[in-house]
């Protein structure tokens, strides 16, 4: 179990040393800069003024359902990297089977396509 | 040790980052702790030698079940600051039954046994030293025949989701105008261009 | 391949579904947007087809497909039969709601179709893992009806509720299936028969538990009951027409498969987990509805209730306990499609209505609409000679047989209890005072269809209980092998 886990120890140690170096990054200035802050500096600065408002504001609801279609069709991309790779072994047997699967999604497709929930406007 | 060491650092990781979804102020910070969580779920997956699971852990819930979460915490206008109020009230109740639930499962594992017959069933050659076949492949080889009924199910499953998004979600906007391609290109020089005959000296 | 077709054929009643609920689909979104009746009306024709399918598949014997996912003997086909029943009952009297409430799509059918079709492929689940993808085809449709009405406040409310809760359901089970697929080694239900006999292992034992919590929640059985009532009260009227019927078939059968198809042998295990959720389902299905106002509301605990006598029927754990679940469930599907017609039927001219205080005086204004709800609320109460009585006898006398003295007598406590807010209303409708505005004259003419199809049952069920009973006997049968 353990020799292909070494195929992963360039991973981990990149992951450690960006971790690292991202952190030694963000905690350095707080050691070796000059902070002495007095209320002038702290305030908006000249013809800026403080938020009016939260920036928080509705999303309309038109981007979920763009993105819960795009989860869609990923999960379906999912399952066919397992079928990429056995294909020569599992047969035509498999194939169609694929091609069910993925007909399935072409009515769901269709339907989306139709009642123009692709569209923005 | 090594795998020992990374081990303990992802399950930390992933039951910190677990409890910051929780316990953050920020709802979108909140988000990118579970993003976090997956992601070390990701790293136990692979630990645990199912390298397919964890790509596709990255792929799916980091790529994209994330993102839609971050939509609809934005989509949500509220103040959470002012829904976790109470919150804090329900902390000992959550507690009791989180111990519970952990009691329980430590009881479970803690006399834990394979049934004898258990090892025969297994259905598919398993990816180790022997087989030399890799994870992504033992589950193609049972995914499309033998897990076939299950498969087509899952399709199913997704075409169901997709019927239940739009209907829940897509509204029709009386009064759009919208880009027609066919209207576009099925336009004759006909319908826009008219020649005038203007004689001379007349003026329109 | 031979074995391809003889698997193909076996499933053909469920391919047609798939295939047929896809078809509905394209059809509504290319030539029926704006006509959801007609597709209501395939959907329908769908149902027959499928049930007339299931129907001619051979009887009495045990057979299975796609590598043991699937499983086909006479208690799947019984099932199924009752769940397309109460299913194509809910579409029908569905079409003239939703027309007049304008919250009409085509959408509606195609949905209850994929519905079904999980329910089906929850009775017919081989294993753990097909027991579960039926499970969420069915749930995630049933999410998305609920909130069909989605400019509705409380339907929305009642969809997400519902989808909360009923995902984390699903995780309980999913849960559960891990611990006894972790000892088994295998996900097949007669793999796990084998290998799992009780008492040997806590593991398993947690597993069942969590297995158990899961269902229990499918059908709505205390204590896992909590989204019932606002779920009923916020989806459209014939959607929580279905929810009270088919879900509750397909999830008990669901139950009674695992049960006794994967865990036979943990049975002294399980019991004591039935025996409890039954008691605590009878009970607060009685004492909660006492106070309601909202008929749907009081149609809520009142299905909770009833699980909690079916599962009488269940922890007797013999065969004459699973034929008495499923004759209770036969003609709990068909009274509660009576009365939901009835609700449907509170209709004034302003709109629907679902105050039970607004049936006050029916006796005078709709001397026959008044009468189908005197007996189909006495038959709820278990009045002989109506259905309802056969039902809890039969019930009953199996718990009885097993010696189960104590959950017999809880069950008629109970009822006593519940007759006591059923009699009420029907008090009510005799001798209260007449409303100032009265129902609409006339009712459409599918729901005079479904009601008068209920009374035709009760007749029969009155007359010549055998049928009714004796296919349920074949069914139960089955399952005990």
């Amino acid at each position: 179990m353990a020799d292909f886990l070494t195929e992963y120890l360039a991973i981990i140690l990149f992951l450690g040393i960006s971790a690292a170096l991202g952190l030694v990054l963000l905690v350095l200035p707080f050691v070796v800069a000059p902070v002495n802050p007095d209320a002038e500096k702290l305030s908006a600065y000249e013809c800026g003024f403080n938020a009016f408002d939260d920036a928080r504001m509705k999303f309309d609801v038109r981007f979920y359902l763009v993105s819960i279609l795009f989860i869609i069709f990923d999960l379906e991309v999912a399952f066919l990297f397992p079928w990429a790779i056995t294909l020569g072994d599992i047969g035509l047997f498999g194939f169609w089977s694929m091609m069910v699967f993925l007909g399935i999604l072409t009515i769901g497709f269709i339907y989306e396509w139709k009642k123009g929930a692709l569209e923005w406007e | 040790m090594l795998i020992a060491i990374a081990f303990y650092l992802f399950a930390a990781i992933t039951i910190a980052a677990a409890v910051m979804v929780v316990a953050s102020r920020n709802p979108v910070h909140s988000v990118l702790f579970l993003i976090l969580a997956f992601f070390s779920a990701a790293g136990l997956f692979m630990l645990a030698g199912a390298e397919f699971l964890a790509l596709i852990l990255i792929v799916v819930y980091v790529g994209a079940v994330a993102v839609l979460f971050l939509f609809v915490v934005m989509m949500l206008d509220i103040d959470i600051a002012e829904l976790r109020q109470g919150v804090l009230d329900y902390v000992p109740l959550g507690a009791l039954i989180g111990i519970i639930m952990l009691i329980e499962i430590s009881m479970a594992l803690g006399v834990w046994a394979f049934a004898p017959e258990a090892g025969g069933a297994v259905a598919s050659p398993w990816p180790d030293a022997v087989s030399k076949i890799t994870n992504t492949e033992a589950i193609g080889h049972v995914l499309y025949s033998q897990f076939i009924y299950v498969f087509q199910a899952s399709g199913l499953v997704l075409l169901v989701a997709m019927i239940g998004a739009i209907v829940l979600t897509l509204r029709d906007r009386p009064g759009v105008r919208r880009q027609s391609v066919a209207a576009q290109v099925g336009r004759r020089r006909e319908d826009g261009v008219e020649l005038k005959d203007v004689k001379p000296g007349q003026g329109l | 391949m031979d074995t391809l077709h003889a698997d193909l054929l076996l499933t053909a009643p469920e391919l047609l579904m798939a295939v047929g609920g896809m078809v509905v689909l394209m059809f509504g979104v290319f030539a029926a947007q704006k006509r959801p009746g007609i597709v209501n009306a395939l959907a329908i024709v769908l149902f027959a087809a499928t049930a007339f399918l299931i129907w001619r598949q051979p009887a009495g014997v045990l057979a299975t497909a796609f590598a043991e996912a699937f499983v086909v003997n006479d208690f799947t086909r019984f099932a199924k039969l009752l769940v397309l029943l109460g299913a194509a009952l809910s579409i029908l009297i569905s079409t003239r709601f939703f027309e007049r409430e304008k919250i009409a799509r085509f959408e509606f059918a195609p949905l209850m179709i994929f519905a079904t079709l999980g329910m089906l492929m929850m009775i017919s689940a081989g294993g753990l893992i097909s027991l579960y993808v039926g499970l969420e085809l069915q749930s995630l449709a049933l999410y998305v009806l609920a909130a069909f009405n989605r400019d509705s406040v409380k339907a929305t409310e009642a969809g997400l509720k519902y989808f909360v809760l009923g995902a984390l359901s699903s995780c309980l089970l999913l849960y559960g299936s891990s611990l006894i697929y972790g000892f088994a080694g295998t996900v097949q239900f007669d793999g796990i028969q084998v290998v799992v006999d009780g008492g040997r292992n806590l593991g398993v034992l947690i597993g069942i538990v969590f297995i158990l919590a899961g269902l229990a929640f499918k059908v709505s059985a205390v204590p896992f009951h909590m989204w019932t009532p606002d779920v009923y009260e916020g989806a459209p009227t014939p959607v929580t027409a279905f929810f009270a019927g088919a879900p509750k078939v397909a999830a008990i059968a669901l139950l009674l498969r695992v049960l006794f198809d994967a865990l036979p042998h943990a049975a002294a295990d399980w019991r004591q987990i039935v025996t409890f959720i039954s008691i605590a389902s009878m009970a607060l299905g009685a004492f909660a509805a006492i106070g309601q106002t909202n008929i749907k509301r009081l149609m809520a605990y009142s299905s909770i209730g009833n699980i909690g006598y079916a599962l009488v029927g269940v922890a007797a754990g013999t065969e004459q306990g699973i034929s008495s679940v499923l004759i209770f469930m036969a003609i709990y599907v068909v009274m509660t499609a009576g009365v939901f017609v009835c609700i449907l039927a509170m209709r004034r001219v302003d709109g629907p209505t679902e105050k039970i205080e607004d049936l006050s005086g029916l006796m005078g204004s709709r001397p026959l609409l008044a009468l189908c709800w005197i007996i189909l609320l006495f038959s709820y109460v278990g009045l002989p000679p109506l259905p309802g009585f056969f039902g809890k006898y039969y019930v009953f006398g199996a718990a009885v047989e097993q010696g189960m003295w104590p959950l017999a007598v809880i069950g008629i406590l109970t009822s006593v209890v519940a007759a006591y807010y059923y009699v009420r209303i029907v008090m009510l409708i005799i001798n209260g005072a007449p409303p100032e505005k009265p129902f609409e004259p006339t009712m459409g003419g599918e729901l005079r269809v479904v009601l008068g199809g209920t009374m035709l049952f009760s007749a029969a069920m009155i007359i010549v209980p055998g049928i009714l009973v004796g296919w349920a006997g074949i069914a139960a049968a089955a399952l005990i092998k």
